[in-house]
């Protein structure tokens, strides 16, 4: 098993009550297992707990990046929230803690 | 043609912008201090004191960049204006005069508020709520849409040496500079896609240049602490290269440029600005050495017929408190004092619409998944009781209630504190026709009042 941390970096934004979390491989071979194995529904599983979603996942290959786009994730938005983290700028450390299967 | 970053929200530091000022042969300084929801607040700011309703910082700032400013040739763009840059412009040349600099040409940027407008449009969609806007309307505070690069670009046409607007796109802020110097028009869309690309690596300041990135002994920044703000030389032709003071701390490549060029971002092939469709999917970053990177790549569609106009508006009173346990049977003791407060706040009358129970350094921050396995125990633990209430005094109950742990709950409870009741100023947006909004740009140049 690998980290998605072992092989890529992310930063998570905010918009209203969407986060998205840009995933960032180091090179091409972490790209292509991020791209194959990082699918929408297992990051949506993660974020399961504190995300409504759904999840959109865009790819970005020319920057080895995906994007994910997760709606209803920030307690009704940043404004309205009672987190203690209503941006969500901590939430890209749940993707880097993903479990990518081998292959 | 050299763009600096003097800031990127509202409290940003100022002593990086005075470090660009010094070093760095700047012809402009953007400063963006504005979140969503400062508008709102300011407004309700200005309804207390008309003079007032424009950005905290703005004193400090213009004490400190303005001096710089004058003695260089550098123009300062900012929209620390927020609901008020008539206000604001009037602040800029007062408090530039306090540091010597007198007579400053500012030129203000208005009409971006339509609340008025949006009061007789019930029938909007709200973009987050799905809502007619109809619902709203009784608790709206503010309502202004993101103006776009258009305005700046004519209010530095005026000769302007400090340009202050309320709400404008953040990248319009830097592509207006842009499309001012170097003539560009809404035609060029690549020139246009390379503004808006531009201003979006810069408009968070260090956001590209090492911060909100260290994870140390995976991706380290040096020298940290003294992060520095970034730079853009944009030619005519939209070639674009960033940079950062030769020396400075942080770093800036092609890792912290990648990161920055998707941060809020959703499709990136459709980002909407006010003045083009950006597509960033193309882009690329070539380190050409230490603190210097190339940009390439990216792409626009033409811009929207609609703006984007963020509501603000009042949404009842959040209220909490905090207190810590440690050592054995410390998550116990912390449970027990969260079921303690909200027995105690429901006893008393408190009214709040959702109660929020957090275990600092078990579930605060990534939630309680359910699996215990998860979430181990930690030695110590901060408990925090947060409120969404309708009124002030449920708000401030709550987090008495947090307060008062220290005797009036389980043992051994360290540094209780109420953090008080706070207005909730929440938002939402809504598309109107461009045709709806009319700006113009007011000339401040002389003392009155």
């Amino acid at each position: 098993m690998t980290l998605v941390h072992d092989i890529a970096h992310a930063r998570s934004g905010d918009k209203g009550n969407t986060s998205n979390v840009a995933v960032i491989a180091y090179d091409d071979a972490g790209y292509e297992r991020i791209q194959r194995h990082l699918t929408s529904e297992r990051v949506m599983a993660a974020y399961a707990h504190l995300a409504k979603g759904p999840v959109t996942r865009y790819e970005v290959p020319k920057l080895r990046a995906l994007n994910f786009v997760i709606e209803k994730a920030l307690a009704g938005g940043v404004t309205r929230s009672l987190r203690l983290d209503p941006h969500g700028k901590t939430l890209s450390a749940i993707v880097l803690a993903i479990e990518l299967p081998d292959d | 043609m050299r763009i600096g970053a003097g800031a990127g929200m509202a409290d940003d530091r100022v002593a990086p912008g005075v470090q660009l000022l010094q070093g760095s042969d700047l012809d402009y300084l953007v400063c963006e201090c504005l979140a969503e929801r400062t508008i709102a607040r300011e407004t309700l700011n200005r309804k207390r004191s008309p003079e007032l309703g424009y950005s905290p910082m703005l004193a400090e700032r213009v004490r400190a960049f303005m001096p710089l400013c004058r003695e260089k040739g550098v123009r300062l763009v900012s929209n620390m204006g927020a609901a008020n840059p008539r206000g604001a412009a009037k602040a800029v040349r007062r408090h530039a005069a306090e540091a010597g600099v007198n007579d400053v040409r500012c030129a203000a940027v208005i009409g971006d508020e339509v609340t008025d407008l949006l009061r007789s449009h019930p029938e909007l969609a709200l973009l987050d709520a799905g809502e007619r806007l109809e619902s709203l309307l009784p608790r709206m505070a503010s309502a202004n849409a993101y103006l776009g690069a258009d305005v700046v670009r004519d209010a530095l046409a005026t000769g302007a040496e400090a340009v202050i607007t309320g709400r404008v796109a953040d990248p319009s802020l830097f592509l207006g500079v842009a499309m001012y110097h170097h003539g560009w028009s809404y035609d060029d869309l690549p020139l246009l896609a390379a503004g808006t690309m531009t201003g979006h690596l810069l408009e968070c300041s260090v956001q590209v240049t090492g911060g909100y990135f260290a994870d140390p002994g995976r991706k380290d920044v040096p020298r940290l602490a003294e992060l520095a703000y970034p730079f853009a030389d944009v030619g005519a032709d939209g070639s674009i290269e960033i940079g950062k003071p030769s020396g400075s701390g942080g770093r800036l490549d092609r890792l912290t440029c990648t990161e920055q060029a998707l941060y809020e971002i959703h499709n990136p092939a459709r980002y909407i600005t006010p003045d083009c469709v950006l597509d960033v999917t193309d882009v690329s970053f070539e380190e050409l050495g230490p603190d210097r990177v190339r940009v390439r790549g990216a792409r626009a569609l033409p811009r929207t017929d609609t703006l984007k106009v963020v509501v603000g508006y009042t949404d009842g009173w959040i209220g909490s408190g905090e207190v810590a346990y440690a050592g054995i049977n410390a998550i116990e003791r912390a449970r027990l004092a969260a079921a303690v407060v909200q027995e105690r706040f429901r006893m008393e009358g408190g009214k709040a619409d959702e109660i929020l129970v957090d275990l600092i350094g078990m579930t605060a921050l990534h939630g309680d998944t359910g699996r215990p396995q998860d979430r181990p125990e930690p030695y110590e633990v901060r408990l925090r009781v947060a409120a969404r209430c309708p009124d002030r005094r449920s708000a401030d109950l709550i987090g008495d209630h947090v307060r008062q742990l220290n005797m009036q709950g389980p043992y051994a409870a360290g540094g209780p504190v109420n953090l008080g009741p706070r207005e909730v100023i929440a938002v939402d947006a809504v598309l109107i026709p461009r045709s709806w909004v009319k700006p113009e740009i007011v000339l401040i140049d002389k003392d009155v009042s």
